[in-house]
């Protein structure tokens, strides 16, 4: 299967770029610096210098042994909860912020779910000295509170956003709206792996460098380079695609998702755009999401902010098409469980998005020889009142 | 019928007025359409979406009203298909591109085109996805669409999109959502100077930010005409009746009250 996607940024069907005519000279601009800079030594240099030196990459990739000895396989968790600010977002915000410097933008605006990829670019921006605007949904602002001072604690203006569902849909649509007004001096830095050509891939790429080390890593450790499996969660799907970007043509390795089904696939109340999306343009790009009978883009639900999306990436949206990657919805109840079992098991808490993955295993007919990858895409410090208003005792 | 003669021979001082249908109430669209007619040279119905990204805060909530009364394309066509042959002025669609896909492009455009519809604007459907993919559905069913160009909008481009766009072309005033403020500067006149100076076959509309007689005044002396929207929008949602709407927007443009266009 062909990782790239072809020169109008389709993926077969999905892709594009469908933007007001105001953005086009922006995309562009983009598309064209984008595929010049991604080769060049300089730009290369200086990624892996930050990846290494400041990310703290290589992340390590954990063998789990209580995870291990409860599903009968060789599980793995790919450390990304590791990453400086505590998820895999800085992975991406360090090559798009390296772009934004060598295009000469002025200001930087990002949107955010969670907090986690607002965390980043304010990281990033206060490292290279760019101001920064986060659009954030007034609901996630309350449920994922430490990260909104973090955001302002590192220079950033964190921008509530009142409309429609508040949270990370209407965030992304107050960020395009910013960016239709300042469309000269501003940078977007789309956090998922979303929006008009060439975002997706971009941001496919830059988190690429996951997929990268676990090959290198599995390699030494388990002696064979590909896993059976490799487990990931998925919103946007930035994290699922760095996890399954070098696998993606090992025909060895089975790739699986887990979409936030929230109250259950069925119930409305869901963020599982596979199981219940249509084709449809969202945020810039074709690719599939939550709809109406009308066309009008649903509000999605997760007790997790980060997966609380309408849409999914247009790469995933083939992926699922050409029956390469596996969506599976975990609900809201199986995320949590999954999260309490981990920390009792193996003494690492994790992010409720990541708890999503984790929460596959139980439903796979694993082999003892079977060498599994879950990515932990992140830390669950941001989800302790969550966490916490669960009495976990009453958890298995 | 389509009747587009305004474009060719008026061709100054056009007035386009914009609202989204199934607002202030879901039926309001033949009497608000009935209250333009003859008062605008254009009237532009909306067709509301969950997400509209181009709008500023007042077509946003319009919008997210609309939706709430229960507005769907179905019942649009509907309401048209009532007005249609009560009005003489032309009327266009305007909506972002996902509703139009759901519903299908094809059906879309069998349905504007009975109805009579002069055209449709669809702000995040690009000029080259149209062309590949879209333009013969159009073209067979006799739709016409209308491209926006923008301040930043190379010369180039913008003879391309004369070439596809009709039949007129949406000028987007400033860097900017719908709502704020157009502002009257030395560029502006400068991108719209530009625009005059390609001798473009279509007539050209300003649009986002017109709402007062200055701006109004603008638009019209460096361009053909202007759209204006969310000032719209504010009196349909202050006034009593849709006549009432129309003659306070008339005041708020500094326009005669008793003159039909």
């Amino acid at each position: 299967m062909n990782l790239n996607p072809d020169s109008n940024g389709f993926y077969g069907i999905y892709g594009g770029a469908f933007v007001p005519e105001v953005l086009y000279p922006n995309v562009l601009e983009l598309q064209y610096i984008y595929s010049e800079i991604i080769g060049s030594k300089a730009f290369v240099h200086d990624q892996e210098q930050l990846l290494r030196h400041y990310v703290g990459r290589p992340t390590p990739l954990t063998f789990a042994t209580g995870l291990s000895e409860k599903y009968g396989a060789r599980v793995y968790l790919k450390r990304e909860d590791l990453c400086h600010t505590g998820s895999h977002k800085l992975n991406n915000v360090i090559g798009q912020i390296l772009l934004a410097k060598h295009m000469g933008k002025r200001c930087i605006i990002a949107e955010t779910g969670a907090g986690q990829h607002g965390v980043a670019t304010a990281t990033v921006c206060a490292l290279m000295k760019f101001p920064c605007k986060v659009f954030m949904g007034a609901k996630d602002m309350t449920r994922q509170q430490p990260n909104v001072f973090r955001m302002r604690m590192l220079g950033a203006e964190v921008i509530p956003v009142q409309s429609g569902s508040q949270s990370l849909k209407d965030a992304t649509n107050e960020a395009i709206r910013y960016w239709v007004a300042n469309p000269e001096d501003t940078y977007y830095l789309i956090g998922s792996a979303i929006g008009p050509h060439p975002y997706p891939d971009m941001v496919a790429r830059f988190q690429s460098v996951i997929s990268r080390e676990i090959t290198t890593q599995l390699t030494s450790q388990e002696g064979c380079a590909n896993p059976n499996y490799v487990l990931a969660c998925v919103g946007g799907g930035s994290n699922a695609i760095g996890a399954f970007y070098h696998f993606i043509n090992s025909s060895k390795t089975r790739l699986i998702a887990a979409e936030a089904a929230g109250k259950g696939v069925g119930t409305g109340y869901t963020a599982a755009t596979m199981a219940v999306g249509s084709v449809g343009v969202i945020h810039g790009c074709k690719t599939r999401l939550i709809q109406t009978d009308d066309g009008q883009i649903v509000e999605a639900h997760s007790v997790s902010a980060g997966l609380d999306y309408p849409g999914i990436g247009p790469f995933h949206a083939a992926l699922r098409d050409a029956n390469r990657v596996s969506y599976l919805s975990i609900t809201d109840t199986e995320a949590l469980t999954a999260a309490f079992d981990v920390a009792k098991s193996d003494g690492i808490i994790p992010a409720l998005e990541s708890a999503h993955a984790l929460a596959v295993l139980p439903k796979l007919q694993l082999k003892s020889t079977d060498v599994v990858v879950v990515n932990l895409s992140g830390r669950g410090d941001k989800d302790m009142e969550t966490y916490a208003s669960i009495d976990a005792t009453s958890m298995p | 019928m389509i009747d587009n003669r305004v474009f060719r021979e008026k061709r100054r001082e056009l007035l386009s007025v914009y609202f989204p249908a199934g607002y202030p109430e879901l039926n309001s669209l033949p009497d608000i359409v009935m209250a333009l007619d003859g008062e605008a040279d254009i009237i532009e119905i909306g067709i509301p979406f969950s997400d509209p990204v181009a709008d500023g805060t007042v077509i946003q909530a319009a919008n997210t009203r609309a939706l709430a009364n229960g507005i769907t394309l179905n019942t649009i066509f509907a309401q048209l298909r009532y007005v249609m042959d009560r009005i003489a002025t032309p009327v266009f669609l305007m909506g972002y591109l996902n509703p139009i896909l759901h519903y299908g492009v094809e059906p879309f455009c069998q349905q504007v085109a009975s109805l009579g519809i002069s055209g449709v604007i669809i702000p995040d459907l690009p000029l080259d996805y149209y062309e590949q993919n879209l333009k013969s559905i159009f073209t067979s069913n006799g739709v016409n669409v209308v491209f926006m160009v923008a301040p930043n909008t190379p010369n180039e481009r913008i003879r391309r999109i004369d070439s596809v766009s009709c039949p007129f072309i949406y000028a987007m005033s400033s860097f900017a959502v719908t709502g704020g403020n157009a502002l009257l500067t030395a560029t502006h006149a400068s991108y719209l100077e530009r625009l005059k100076g390609l001798e473009l076959r279509n007539p050209v509309l300003v649009g986002f930010g017109i709402g007062a007689p200055d701006t109004l005044a603008f638009a019209n002396s460096n361009a053909n005409g202007a759209i204006v929207g969310t000032a719209f929008v504010n009196q349909l949602s202050n006034a009593a009746t849709s006549t009432e709407a129309v003659r306070a927007l008339r005041i708020q443009l500094g326009l005669d009250i008793n003159h039909k266009n």
